[in-house]
């Protein structure tokens, strides 16, 4: 099994999301890698997530792969340029990696060094025309690869876009990043399904794979802090209640993000589960929804 | 003073296909001084416009562009002219497309890049912004440049990081492509979201040859400079 034969083939596909740790220490991502392989499809590792500096994801997917897991490279544009982008992603081919997920990637501002210049140098949209160019053999400038890659190439989108404006704005990207040539797309955290399949009944037409994005939630504190800070996410009050009154909070957020799962499994092509810190705990989730 | 350089008419002929009634907009100021939007400008555009088989409604070169109380103003007296053009071709730097496409609902189609500063900025007070990117892109955005109107200066379109129509990095601060979103309804060209942009060639912003290595000295010196190139 491999992401791209399974969404090629229709068949559902689950990744979970790994975030590298600060430092050189690498047993966790070890450990995680072991209990994750063949339980998950693939899984990505984020590049520098929330814009704190963090060990690099080409190196940490490379890690993967020696052990066995099929890793998806998160790709921003945030901290490199055009130049520094493309050597990456040739490296990160010959390194083992398939799959490429190519984001604009959050401000510095939100991370631990804000005084950081913001390159931006290429958006998500371009990255992804790059990815292409360099799959046909080609450096962005035309200049031919000794050698070119194959890579898989993914995007996001954001169902949860809370006005009309940005909701349009977010369909008009993906069909622009699908023109560029992302092969399936990974969303932001969802906890509605009924507003998912409104979504999902807009971007049908489009043919490409969505992976809907599931957050197991630890606390109650947790879901009110993404509803006010995280863009797109919204936990709904009786969800928030259900975590409230729980006894034993990590078994009912991961039962509600069980639950989550089996709803969202016939909406769309495949799940992407974003751990945050709770990267141990997915195979127990995996088998609270059934898979 | 912003520099700014003609478009090639050939791109400005693209972005006026389908347009048959065009009203040519320059600027006295640093347009003028640039060589590119002043009145010797304006006549010949309007030349070739014609020549090229479009009705120009009107021309009109305004002192300072920049000020969008000033071009409401004197831009009065031309209302039909305007509104009967399908649309606005500006001769000026991104700070005066902008301002214009602000006052006029109409596409403002760029007729320069401005390539820097040369020295200090217009004397505009507004919101309109320009970062001398040399490879104007207002065409596509409504008159609204994203590379200043967006925190993360993208070219393709809105991040998932705004709520309620402001930015994620502040909540004071529309998010400059929501703002793009609603100026391209009004005018319709929503479809200029499915484009992908081409990644910018940030090698243009380096000044003409001519000036680089002495680019202030050469704007104070203009009479120097020109019968060094001569």
């Amino acid at each position: 099994m491999s992401l791209r034969t399974d969404l090629e083939s229709g068949k559902f596909a689950i990744t979970a999301e790994i975030g590298p740790g600060k430092g050189t220490d690498i047993t966790e991502i070890v450990e995680v890698a072991e209990l994750l392989r063949g339980r998950v499809t693939a899984a990505n590792v984020t590049d520098q997530q929330s814009s704190v500096m963090r060990l690099g994801s080409m190196v940490t997917c490379h890690l993967l792969h020696d052990h066995h897991l099929e890793p998806v490279l998160q790709m921003t544009c945030r901290d490199r340029n055009r130049i520094a982008l493309q050597s990456d992603l040739l490296s990160a081919w010959v390194l083992g990696t398939e799959n490429v997920l190519a984001l604009t990637g959050d401000l510095p501002h939100l991370g631990d060094h804000k005084d950081a210049v913001p390159v931006y140098d290429l958006d998500s949209v371009q990255l992804l025309w790059v990815i292409s160019r360099l799959n046909e053999g080609f450096d962005m400038m035309g200049n031919e690869l000794a050698g070119k890659t194959n890579f898989f190439a993914g995007a996001v989108v954001n169902p949860g876009a809370d006005t009309d404006a940005s909701l349009d704005l977010q369909l008009y990207k993906m069909e622009a990043k699908i023109k560029a040539g992302a092969k399936f797309f990974q969303t932001q955290a969802v906890y509605e399904p009924d507003k998912f399949a409104k979504f999902m009944k807009r971007v049908e037409g489009f043919g490409v794979p969505v992976m809907a994005g599931v957050i197991p939630l630890k606390s109650v504190g947790m879901a009110r802090f993404m509803n006010k800070n995280v863009s797109g996410v919204f936990v709904p009050e009786e969800t928030i209640q259900k975590m409230a009154a729980a006894e034993d909070k990590t078994q009912t957020g991961l039962q509600l993000a069980a639950e989550l799962m089996r709803d969202l499994k016939d909406l769309c092509q495949g799940l992407h589960i974003m751990p945050i810190g709770w990267e141990k705990k997915v195979p127990r989730l995996l088998d609270l929804a059934g898979f | 003073m912003l520099r700014s350089k003609q478009k090639p008419f050939e791109e400005i002929l693209g972005y006026l296909e389908g347009d048959g009634r065009v009203f040519v907009l320059g600027c006295d100021g640093c347009a003028q001084a640039s060589g590119t939007g002043g009145p010797v400008q304006i006549a010949e555009m309007k030349q070739k416009l014609e020549a090229g088989g479009k009705t120009v409604t009107g021309t009109d070169v305004i002192d300072f562009l920049c000020e969008k109380a000033l071009v409401k103003s004197r831009l009065a007296p031309h209302t039909d002219e305007v509104m009967s053009a399908d649309s606005v071709l500006v001769m000026t730097c991104g700070v005066g497309i902008q301002a214009v496409a602000a006052s006029v609902n109409k596409q403002c189609h760029p007729g320069c890049d401005t390539q820097n500063l040369g020295g200090s900025r217009g004397e505009w007070q507004g919101s309109e912004r320009c970062v001398e990117c040399a490879e104007c892109v207002l065409e596509w955005t409504g008159g609204i440049c994203p590379l200043t109107a967006c925190t993360k200066h993208l070219l393709s379109g809105q991040c998932g990081g705004a709520s309620q129509g402001k930015c994620e990095l502040a909540v004071e601060k529309d998010c400059g492509w929501e703002l793009i979103y609603h100026r391209l309804k009004a005018i319709g060209k929503l479809d200029n979201l499915k484009r992908v942009p081409a990644a910018k060639s940030w090698s243009k912003k380096a000044p003409d040859v001519h000036i680089l290595g002495t680019n202030h000295y050469a704007l104070e010196n203009p009479e120097m400079e020109e019968a060094k190139t001569e």
